[in-house]
Formats: C-alpha cells, structure tokens, sequence
C-alpha cells in the first residue's frame, strides 16, 4: 500500500494531541474562543467588496455588458479571464481532498477541509461570471436542455454547452463531498454546542448523525465513493474549460496542449490559493500543530511540479507556433512576447516560471514568508496567464484592420475585486461557523499516530 | 352600490341567502370571491391597475401621432410592400437622381436611379444620409423670431411690409442670397422677383464651389462652358489633383464609367490607365496605377511641362509619351481646387491631345446663372457693410459659418435692418437672423434639379413635411405676393408638361430632352499669369467626405462613417505626414497650432501616410456650434484659415505644437497587412503570365459529405479593381439593416456596428505607399466557425447558404465573434439602437428587425431582400431571375464592384465571377469556405515606367 515514508521529516500534526484536545481545539474556535479582532476587520473589508461586486452587478444587469472595456474583437474581457482563474483555484479543493483521499496522503487531512471550501466558493465566484457576461442574462436558460414549444435544444457542438455540464457537476459534487464531510463534524458542534440557537442549526444540518458504528461505516463509503466521483472532475474540469479555447480557431487558443497544461496550471493556482489562505489562518488561529510545516512544504512542491508543467507548456505554446510554419500563429507568439501586452508575458514568466524555482531549496519551502509570497505571485501570475491567453490572442488575430486593444473598465475592476470580496467573505463566514478542519478526519490520524506508538506496525487509514 | 334601485333575480338574492351565495360561488368560481369580498376587489383592482401601468409602460414607445386606417385603400398602396418614387437629391445645386423606398408613406431608404445620368443606380455616402436628415429631430421645426418661436402669418406680415417698402426703391435694398442654382423653377421664380424689384441683385454662394471651372473656361475659350467628361472612353487618364471619382456634380457617373473600362474578365485584359498627381491623397490617387505627389502649387508647373515645356521630372515624359499615343482616348483632368489658370492650360492640352468631343465635351452651363461665386459673397458683404442692404434673405446655406475667413459675413450681417433665413436647420446663419424659416427636406417638396449634364429631374415629395416647413418655391411665391401657392402648381407651371408627359417625368426621374447642349468651343489664345508660386508649408482645404461642406454636420450615420482614407469617425483632423510628425514629436491626436495668413485654428492631427512633409490638409464641414444634437463640437472649423483668394490651398503655414490631445476615434487602428495575403493584387502582365496568381482553393478534406444546395446558393464576388474605397455602400448597408450609430466613445472603444466595413492598408513607403481598399461583409462562410460554438443555436445555415443570425435566441455570449476569423459580427454591447426618438423610428426598415442590447448581429446578405424575391417568384411559379436580388451594399455602389446572385444558377454573373482565374477567398487556409470571394485587384501600370 503506498504511504509516504514513515515522516523522518516533519509529522502531520503536533505531539501531545488527543482525541479531546483536537476537538476542543478546532471547535472552539467556532463555539467558545472569541472571534479574534482580525477576523472583524478582515470581514468587514472583504464584506465591502463583495457590496460593491453586488452594485457592479445592479449596473451590469441595468445598462448592459458595455460598461465593462469589452469590445469587438476582445469580445471577451475580464469576465472569462476571472472565470477560468476561479475555477482553477477551486481545483486544488477537490485534488487535496478527493485525489490525495484516494492516494491515502494523510498529510492532507488538517487542510482538506478548508481547501474544500475554498473549492465551493470559487465555484461560486466562478459560477457567477458566466451568466454575467451574457448580453442578455435574463435568458440563460436557453443553455440548458429543457423541453421548450420551439423544440430547441442547446447546441452540443459548442464548448460552451459542455461548460455549463462541467461546472455544474463540479459545483455539485464539490459540495455533496464537502457536506459529506462535514456530518459528523456537525455532529460534534451540536452536541458541543452551548447556545440553543446553535444546537438546533447544527443538529439539523447533521442529520441525526449519532456517531454509531454503523453511520461510521457508510459515511466512510459514501465518502469514499464521492472521492472516487470528484476526483476525475479534477481533470475534467478544466479540460472542458480549455475546450472553450481550443475548439476555436484564434491563434493562441487552438491548441491541443491546452487540457493538460490548462489543469496543471488549476491545480498550480489552487495550491498557491490553498498557501494563500492557510498561511494566515494557522498564525491567527494557532492552528501551526494542526497544519505543519509539513503541509506547508508538500503544498510548495506541488507548486513546484505543476510549476514546471505550465512552464513546459508556455514552451511547447512557442515551439508549436513556430514549428507550425503557420504565419498567423508565428506572429501570435511574436506579439504575444513583444507586443502591446508583452508586458503581460514577462510578468507571467516572472511569476509562473521563475518564482516557483525557489522551492527547489528546503530552506524556501520552510520559509513562511517566502511560501506565502510566492502563493500570492502565483496567485496573480495564474490570473495574468489567463488574460494573456483570452485578450492576448482575441486583440490581434487575422485581419489586422480589425485588431483592436482592451483596456479594462472600473466596472471591469469592480467585478473582478467584487469576486475576491465574495471569496473571502464566504471564506471567513466558514471559518466563523464551521469547524475549518476535520474534527473526525484529525482523529483518526490522532488514533493512528497512537496506534503507531504502541509499535503497531503502520496498516493504513481504516 | 346602494344608489339607484337594485333590482334582484329571485328571492334567494334578494335574501343573499346562504345557498344563493355558493351559486355564485359554483357559477363564477373565481371572480365571485373577488366581487363579494371586499378586500379581494380592492386587490384586484390594484392588479388591474399594475397590469394597465405595465400596459402603459410599453405603450409609452408607441407612436403618439394619430394614426388613421385606410378606409378606401388607396391605389397602389399595399401594406408591408414598398412603393419607389424617382426624385433628385440636389448637392451644391447639382441633382443626382434617386429613387426612394417608400413603405406606407414613409420614405425607408435611398437608391440611385438607374434612368439618372449623374447616378446610373447607384449613390454615395451622402445621399444615403440624406434619409436620415429628413427624420432628424433636430431640424428647424418652427418659424422663430430672434430665438423665439413664432408662426407663418406673423412672419408674411413681417416680411411683407418690407417688401413694401422694397417697392417703393424698385428693391434697392433686397437681396437674396442662394447656393448654386440649377433649379428651372427657382431661377424662375428668382428672376420674377427681380423683375419686378429691378434694383434688387441675386448673389450665389457656395463654400465646395465650381469658381475655378468657370474661370478656366472662360480664360480658355472667352465663355462658361460646362465641361463633361466621357470617361468611358479614354484609355489614359491623368489626373491633376482632380479626385474626380468623389468630388464633383458628376463623380458616380464618372467612377462607374473609370471601373467599366477596368473590368478584366474572360480573357479581356484592357484596361484604362490611370495617372494621378496629387498634392493630398485621395481616393483616386489611391486606386490610380501611378500616383505622383508633388504641391498643389506646382500642378501648374506640370501643366506647362506637359504642354511642351521641358520637363522637369522624370515621369513627365513617360506620361506625355502615353497620352500622345492615346490621342482622342486619353483625358486629363484638372482639380476643382486647381486655379483658373491650370483649367485653362488643361483645356488647351486636352485640346492638343485632340480630345475635345471625345473623352471631354463642352456643354452649356447647367447653373441657371454662372457666377464667380466668391466675388459675388464679396460684393454682397461689401454692400452690407456699405449699409445699401435692407432685407436679405437667405434662401438655404450656412454663409455666416461657411463665408471665407477675410469676408467677414457674419460682421456684415448685423448692418441690415431685417434678416430672413430659410433653412433645414437652426444654424450659425438662423442665429444672426431675425427671422428664421423652416425648410422643407428635398423628400418633403416638389421642386426641380438639374445634373451634370444638364438632364433635369422633378423632384417629387415622398411624405408631407414633417415639420412646419416651407419650400424654398412657397417661400419665393409668398414674396411674388402668391401666398399659400403649392409647390407642386408652382413646379409644373414652369415645365408646361401635358398630363402624360409629367406622369412619365415623374416616373422616370428625368424629364427627357433636357440634357444641356453641347457647344463648340473655340481655343483662343490667352496669356496665362502664372499664379504665385508660395513658399514654405502648404495649407489644403477639401470638403469633409462626410459632412461635406457642413451640412450633413448632424447625421449621425456620416458622422460615424468611416472617412474613406482616414477611417476616422466624428472628427475632422489635420493631415499631417509620418515625416512631419516625426520631426515635430506628435501622434495622432495631439493638437497642433496651424497659423496662417495671420489667423490661427488649433486642430488635432492625424498622420496620413502619402501627404506630402510640406503640406498638411484640413477638411471643411466640422467645428460646427449651432448644428444639433450630434453635430454641435465635432471637430474643428477649417473655415476660419480659409481665405477668399486662396480657397484651395496656399503657402506659408506655420504649425506648432500645443501638447495638447484630441481624443480621434478611428475604426482601424492598424494599417498594415502585417505580410498576409489579405488584398491580392498585380499587374496586368503578370496576370496574362499567371491568370491564377491570385485563385488558392484549398479543398480541404472532411469526413463528412458538404450539404447539397439543390435550390438556391447565394453567394457574392467583389471586385478590388472596381472598388474605389468611397463607402458607399457602408451607408447603404447601415440605412437598409436599422444599424445603430453608437457615438464617438463607443467607437474609441471598438464598438461600431457596421456590417460592411472597407478596410484599408498601406503598403510601401511612407511617403508614398501604395493605398488598398478592400471591402469586408460577412463571408457566409460554408464552414462557418461561428455556428460551431454558438452554445444556444442563435446562428445557423440556412438551406440556401446563408449563415443567418436568430436574434431572437441570441444570448450574447459573443463566442462567434471570437472564433470569427474576418470579425464582421457585431454586437449590442449597450442599448445602441434608438428606439425612443418618434421621428427616428419611422426611417426603420420595417422588415429588419431594430436589434435591442445584447445581440449580436452581421451582414445578412440582406436576407429581406431575398425572401422578398424569392416569394414573389414563387407567388409566379418561376426561379429567382439572376440580378433581382441586389442587397444594399452592391446597390449602392458606384462601381458596381459588389456582385449578388445564385451560384447555382449557371448564367449568373455571380458564377461567372467567381468562376474568373484571379477569384480568391479571404482566408481560404482556415477551411472556412467563404461565400463572398474577390477578384484580385489588378493594376495596368505604365510599362515604360516599372521601377
């Protein structure tokens, strides 16, 4: 059974660690410990935002998307760049949870939750920006295969179409697995719970989970088999998102390398999101027993390999266009690194290729600060990476009197600062209601790590 | 309820007893609850009241005018089916024969006539306009006394006490101040006046005036002639800063007769010649096989050199050599801008290359009167000034904005006791007047014009006078003390045409028998003063493309119209060279200081490849303060630098650099084809070498079998020798398909809506690139990569071939414009259309859908036009005629450059075109299959000269 090697290197949780003391500790943050000053402030910031992304919506949906800096030929602006970016972030969610689950990567246990999290709500984020960039959203339906008088169906041969399946399967199957999860946590809130208010909300979301032996066993199946669900929409995903580019003919979309280069480069900005997010939260919740320099130090190589596979990618981008012969796709990789937006590509080398490449030394990975700059220029390099490839290839494509620069609007900016404010008012929502790692996941690793003191050789997770 | 007596149905009502009360209940389930209970009626009628709010809402963008039935329909009349009227659009006097769709009474669209000499069916970008002028809302729709609005009768009464006093000095102190006139009627009713009021003078005055013509032929031949040219016939043609295909009173007839005789086509491989020098580019230059940019002031020179002086520059040789082995087929033409001196050489040349009465004829006069229009605003400000002028009236015309810089006629104005201005609108003129007049619209009136050639045409009205306007005819009668007469009796009693006779007039659009006669000039000698030659930086005026002389200032779909070369939009700006501008550090838009002559007008720029380092070129018909809402502010008044001595061009400007910036909208931000074989072009040798240099199929293999079109494949060819880039058909296009103007940011921004665009590219030097038009509508692509990725099926193919749009399920996703390789699809990023302006609405096509914000839409080859057709053929059990479907584009096209038809049909024109070896797709490599092709522009330059 592949298990990583007995941790010669840092362990997964802190010493001193009991079944009471993991619960009391995670679920007190919820239920006893006063909600710290920063969470107040953090709060109430990403709160402000998230209002002006609801008044950037109120414009949108009253004058039309020409408020935003779209134009013909960049017919696609912000909105798709900050929609492929929140999906990819929401992959590194279902990676740690389902894919490692199945891996049995233990150390992903103290993360797993709140990467999940993180996974539905860019979900949402992401989920939002496909319906808002419509012309007409109040018809949205029309993608979806419903009986209608016309007989119209959508129309399957647009990547599109497939996009509405794939991100709502994944919204799906991201929360079911993330509820899932979470039962017989709500079940430990509720019975901990002081306030009636409290009890009731978690004894309702827990189901009558009583902790008994036969719950345990299908709470475990269940869970394993929507790991076993999630984890090809891993690669799905954004594979299909990919397909929005590659099935059309613009010279820097249609490419075969985009699915695997588009979910290395998910799954690379999710990590860093993960490390964004993490970083902080242990430091402010004391959280450092529960997730170790060791998750700190995998996450970085991680980020380190999918690192490399983007960056493999940008290669094979300009060797293909050159190898192709094909003028039109020559001179998109020529713009692409010397035109207007150039810029845009040297930032986004800057930041996916070269930072990465300090993980290749222990000391950065154990570094807290140098791991969460680097999270936070992946973070924005992933972000530019997508607007290179939708408004880098749509500005200049094949009749040069039709090319055409973008330049964002506020409103553009509204959205797209708007949807951080959302993601993280979500996210601090969580961490105030929920128990932001596994009580349950976090014992059993407890169990094990007591197990493995009593010279019981090393048998797997149960 | 309880007033008046209530009368019961039976006992049990009467009693509202228990059972009587489940009837209802049983009877009217639902309204009895609603009826009985008293809260429930008050709810409803809440309902009732927000649904009739809701009803109202939507009502509120219905037509307030009273609408009336057709009780008796009237003949001919059938609705939904469009009616045609022949009539005339006069331009600087000069008329161009139209006929106008008309649905319902409202005049839609314009299309040239094809009985007309000066239009052959086809039009321009302003005559294409025109129609949406006659909506404007903008345009002067009441009688005003300094500002204040007023009626008919009080201003009669005004202006006939002054009349009465003019009476009593014989009109001493009358004057009346016209543009060109070539109207029979009008000169007739003028010269009345002036019978009757002897000492009462006429002025003319136009700003894009033919002084110069008129001063050449009377230098050359001791008379005014008219010269025509005969295009058709010549074989070599130079132009001398002529832009005869675009400028001038015969400019379609010219520029269809120039493309006929370059259409290669089945083995036939002559073609014309074209030189053009030039001191600016224009379009001419741009599709000429030689172009030449030299001074404006040193076409004289040219002039002399060719008339056997020694030349001076290499090409001059060359050149004379090719006319003198054309004698009697070649034709030079000189410039309306060029002095009266280089006409007259020009005609002593054509003279000597013996083509006087073959490719040029000397005609009578086609103006009622000839004048030298600017001495005549001269003498007018002169007498004003002097105080003789008690009543002036301004009959159309913009003087006060218009008038030369050193003849101060808006100064002069104020001297005269009572000032009457009649006009479209309430501009610079209206302002300094006392009176101003509403004009009736040319598509409102009865009136008469006459074209280049003399032909006259009845211009007859398409609708009533939207406004309380008045023809310039009513206005004139109600002078002669004729009040209240029609234009109509007014027009007819001056051509004294039996009924038939007017009936066939009217119908035909030209009244036969009126072309001017020709007349035999005789050469006499004359010495010609050799202008002065200027120094330093060149100034030159040209009329804007598309506001004119400023006239058209508020139309919107001019405004918006890509100018021809610079395909900038909303603004006028000044021609700078990429030289100069380097030297002075300035890019597009930076506003420079231009002094001249002592007078001083701050203009952005804008860098025009081919104008020359030592001249810059300003457009007229901008800068305009008291126009309407879309023209007030645009652009610059070039006005203000032009003087009457120098109207043209002239030397010894100076130009600063101010550090200010001028936002320019322009709709083509790149001009170069980056090395893609966009726009195909050779020389006619290399084309008999290789007939297929151009043609690249690329029959790409596909698993799938292709559709078969068994019934009808429409398709389009366009002809780059034939198109001359003047966007006709942009206009066209934007009038027949309801296309939204969008203003001057949304255009900075990439949002024009136009379906047909003319793309142009330079290649070569700076200084002198070679020019490329190439007009682009949507390909029809076979397979089109729009259709694939529309997730909601909004644009699909149609069983003729058609790539058609559903606006309807459109959701705006914008993918098909992405994955469009030729970016011909636009979108309604906002509410573009104006769908709330009353007068506005009733230009729309009402078989075309007004697209609302978030559709995408493109050129549908208008898809109207062919279920129109198709159905009538159908209704008469036969086939589609080839050249019975024309869409707007290849209609308004003054070369016929643009072809339509069904590619099925082996005769077509369309199958023929296409069949032609030098026929190629736009972007064929993509295997996207277009529909619309090219023949590859194919230029005959001069062997002798091949550099």
């Amino acid at each position: 059974m592949p298990s990583m090697p007995p941790p010669a290197e840092e362990p997964v949780v802190g010493p001193g660690y009991t079944y009471a003391s993991v619960t009391e500790k995670i679920s007190a943050i919820v239920l006893t410990r006063r909600t710290p000053r920063f969470w107040w402030a953090a709060f109430s910031t990403a709160f402000l935002f998230f209002l002006l992304l609801q008044v950037a919506i109120g414009y949108l949906f009253y004058k039309g998307v020409g408020i935003w800096g779209i134009n013909i030929p960049v017919a696609w602006g912000f909105a798709i760049v900050n929609f492929v970016w929140w999906i990819g972030i929401g992959h590194a969610g279902t990676l740690i949870s389902a894919f490692l689950l199945l891996m049995r990567q233990e150390w992903r246990t103290s993360i797993n939750r709140f990467a999940e999290a993180m996974t539905l709500f860019a979900v949402a984020c992401a989920g939002l920006f496909p319906l808002l960039h419509l012309g007409r959203p109040w018809v949205f339906y029309f993608l979806l295969p419903y009986p209608d008088t016309m007989r119209l169906w959508p129309q399957w041969r647009s990547p599109l179409v497939w996009d509405v399946f794939a991100v709502s399967t994944y919204a799906t199957v991201s929360f079911l697995f993330w509820y899932v999860g979470l039962i017989p946590d709500l079940g430990s809130m509720r019975d901990r719970a002081r306030n009636r208010f409290a009890r009731a909300l978690y004894g309702m979301l827990a189901m009558g989970w009583r902790g008994a032996a036969r719950h345990w066993h299908r709470h475990q199946i269940a869970y394993l088999l929507l790991a076993g669900l999630a984890t090809p929409l891993v690669v799905s995903v954004h594979s299909v998102v990919s397909f929005d580019f590659t099935i059309a003919i613009v010279p820097g979309w249609h490419s075969t390398i985009f699915p695997p280069y588009f979910v290395a480069g998910a799954i690379f900005s999710g990590f860093a999101m993960v490390l964004s997010l993490a970083i902080p939260i242990r430091k402010i919740y004391h959280l450092e027993d529960l997730i170790t320099m060791r998750h700190l130090d995998n996450s970085a190589k991680i980020l380190l390999a999918t690192g490399l596979m983007v960056s493999y990618g940008y290669l094979m981008e300009i060797f293909t266009s050159w190898y192709s012969g094909n003028t039109f796709e020559q001179y998109m990789s020529h713009n692409r690194m010397f035109g207007p937006y150039a810029p845009v590509f040297w930032s986004v080398i800057f930041c996916n290729v070269l930072s990465p490449q300090v993980f290749w030394f222990k000391k950065m990975r154990q570094n807290i600060a140098v791991l969460f700059i680097v999270s936070i220029i992946v973070n924005l390099g992933m972000w530019l990476e997508r607007f290179m490839i939708v408004v880098g290839s749509l500005h200049r494509d094949f009749l040069p009197s039709a090319w055409h620069m973008y330049y964002p609007t506020f409103w553009d900016l509204a959205t797209l600062f708007g949807s951080v404010g959302l993601f993280v008012t979500l996210m601090f929502l969580f961490i105030r209601v929920l128990p932001m790692i596994s009580i349950s996941e976090m014992r059993e690793l407890v169990g094990e790590k007591e197990e493995e003191a009593a010279e019981t050789p090393a048998g797997g997770v149960s | 309820m309880n007033s008046g007596k209530q009368y019961w149905r039976s006992l049990e009502e009467r009693a509202q007893s228990k059972e009587f009360q489940e009837w209802v209940h049983r009877e009217f389930p639902v309204d009895a609850s609603i009826w009985e209970d008293e809260v429930s009626r008050r709810q409803f009628l809440k309902m009732m009241g927000a649904s009739l709010a809701l009803a109202g809402l939507t009502a509120c963008q219905m037509p307030q005018e009273k609408i009336v039935p057709y009780v008796k329909q009237p003949e001919e009349i059938i609705p939904g089916k469009p009616l045609f009227f022949a009539t005339a659009m006069p331009l600087s006097g000069y008329a161009m024969g139209l006929l106008v769709w008309s649905y319902e009474g409202r005049p839609t669209k314009i299309e040239g006539n094809p009985e007309h000499p000066a239009s052959l069916g086809a039009t321009d970008a302003l005559a294409q306009g025109s129609v949406l002028q006659l909506y404007d809302p903008d345009r002067a729709q009441a009688v005003t006394e300094a500002g204040e609005i007023s009626d008919w009768p009080s201003f009669f009464n005004d202006l006939d006490a002054a009349m009465a006093d003019q009476r009593i000095k014989n009109g001493a102190g009358l004057r009346i101040l016209t543009g060109t006139v070539t109207s029979p009627t009008l000169s007739r009713q003028i010269e009345a006046i002036l019978r009757k009021f002897p000492a009462a003078r006429w002025h003319q005055y136009e700003p894009v005036n033919r002084d110069n013509i008129r001063a050449g032929s009377q230098m050359a031949f001791g008379e005014i002639v008219e010269p025509v040219y005969r295009v058709d016939k010549a074989d070599v043609i130079l132009s001398l800063d002529a832009d005869f295909l675009m400028e001038g009173p015969g400019r379609i007839r010219y520029a269809r007769d120039f493309a006929n005789r370059r259409r290669v086509r089945n083995g036939q491989t002559a073609m014309n010649r074209l030189y053009a020098v030039e001191s600016t580019p224009t379009n001419t230059g741009a599709v000429a096989d030689h172009r030449f940019s030299v001074r404006a002031d040193e076409i004289e020179g040219i002039v002399h050199e060719l008339s056997g002086g020694s030349p001076t520059r290499s090409w001059v040789g060359p050149v004379l050599r090719d006319l003198e082995a054309h004698r009697g087929s070649s034709l030079v033409v000189p410039g309306d801008q060029q002095p009266p001196v280089v006409h007259a050489l020009v005609h002593a040349l054509n003279h000597a290359l013996g083509n006087v009465g073959h490719t040029i004829i000397y005609n009578q006069p086609v103006e009622a009167r000839p004048t030298d229009q600017t001495e005549s605003l001269r003498e007018l400000v002169n007498e004003m000034r002097g105080s003789k002028v008690d009543l002036l009236v301004i009959l159309g015309g913009n003087p006060a904005y218009d008038a030369p810089a050193d003849i101060p006629f808006a100064e002069a104005m104020t001297k005269v006791n009572l000032r009457i201005h009649l006009g479209l609108y309430q501009d610079e003129t209206s302002w300094l007047c006392h009176w101003h007049a509403p004009e009736t619209h040319f598509l409102e009136t009865w009136s008469d014009a006459r074209a280049f050639d003399g032909t006259a045409t009845i211009m007859q009205p398409l609708i009533a006078p939207l406004y309380e306007g008045k023809s310039v005819h009513e206005f004139l009668a109600a002078m002669l003390d004729q009040p209240g007469r029609k234009s109509h009796d007014i027009v007819r009693e001056t051509w004294k045409l039996d009924d038939n006779r007017w009936h066939a007039a009217l119908h035909d659009g030209v009244v036969p028998d009126t072309k001017s006669r020709q007349k035999n000039v005789t050469l006499r000698k004359f010495s010609a003063p050799s202008s002065p030659s200027h120094s330093g930086t060149e100034i030159i005026f040209r009329h804007d493309p598309g506001t004119y002389d400023g006239q058209f200032a508020n139309v919107g779909w001019l405004q918006e119209w890509p100018k021809p070369l610079t395909r900038l939009t909303w603004d006028n700006a000044a021609w700078i060279s990429p030289v100069t501008a380097h030297r002075m550090g300035v890019e597009n838009g930076d506003v420079v200081e231009l002094k001249y002559q002592g007078r001083s007008l701050e203009a952005p720029v804008w860098i025009v490849p081919g104008q020359r380092d030592d001249a810059v070129t300003v457009h007229l018909g901008y800068g305009r303060t008291k126009s309407g809402r879309v023209g007030t502010g645009a652009g610059f008044n070039a006005y203000t630098l032009r003087t009457a001595d120098a109207p043209w061009f002239g030397g010894g400007l100076e130009i600063r650099k101010t550090g200010k910036h001028y936002p320019l909208s322009t709709v083509q931000h790149h001009q170069n084809m980056e090395g893609r074989d966009l726009v195909r072009v050779a020389p006619i040798e290399e084309f008999i070498r290789n007939p297929s240099f151009a043609h690249n199929e690329v029959d790409q293999p596909s698993l799938y079998p292709g559709y078969a079109y068994t019934d009808y494949k429409w398709g389009m060819s366009i002809d780059l020798t034939a198109c001359i880039g003047c966007g006709a058909c942009v206009v066209a296009c934007q009038a027949e398909n309801n296309i939204a103007v969008v203003g001057k940011e949304q255009v900075a921004k990439g949002r024009h809506m136009h379906w047909i665009r003319i793309d142009r590219y330079y290649e070569g030097s700076l200084e002198s690139p070679d020019t490329f038009f190439e007009p682009v509508p949507c390909m029809h692509c076979e397979n089109a990569p729009c259709e694939l990725v529309c997730p909601v099926g909004a644009t699909v193919h149609t069983d003729d071939g058609l790539n058609a749009m559903i606006y309807n399920r459109c959701i705006g996703t914008r993918y098909c414009s992405n994955n469009c390789p030729y970016k011909v699809r636009r979108f309604n990023f906002l509410q573009f259309s104006d769908i709330k302006t009353p007068s506005r609405k009733l230009q729309y096509n009402p078989n075309v859908t007004v697209r609302n914000r978030g559709v995408m839409e493109k050129c549908t080859y208008c898809i109207q036009r062919i279920e129109s057709a198709k159905i009538t053929a159908e209704l008469q059990d036969r086939r589609v005629h080839d050249g019975e479907i024309v869409p707007a584009c290849a209609q308004a096209c003054p070369t016929r450059a643009i072809v339509f038809g069904d590619i099925n049909d082996k005769a077509s024109e369309v199958r023929q075109l296409k069949a032609q070896p030098h026929d190629y797709g736009l972007l064929v490599e993509l295997n996207t299959r277009p529909r619309t092709t090219y023949l590859a522009r194919i230029r005959n330059p001069n062997p002798e000269m091949k550099t």
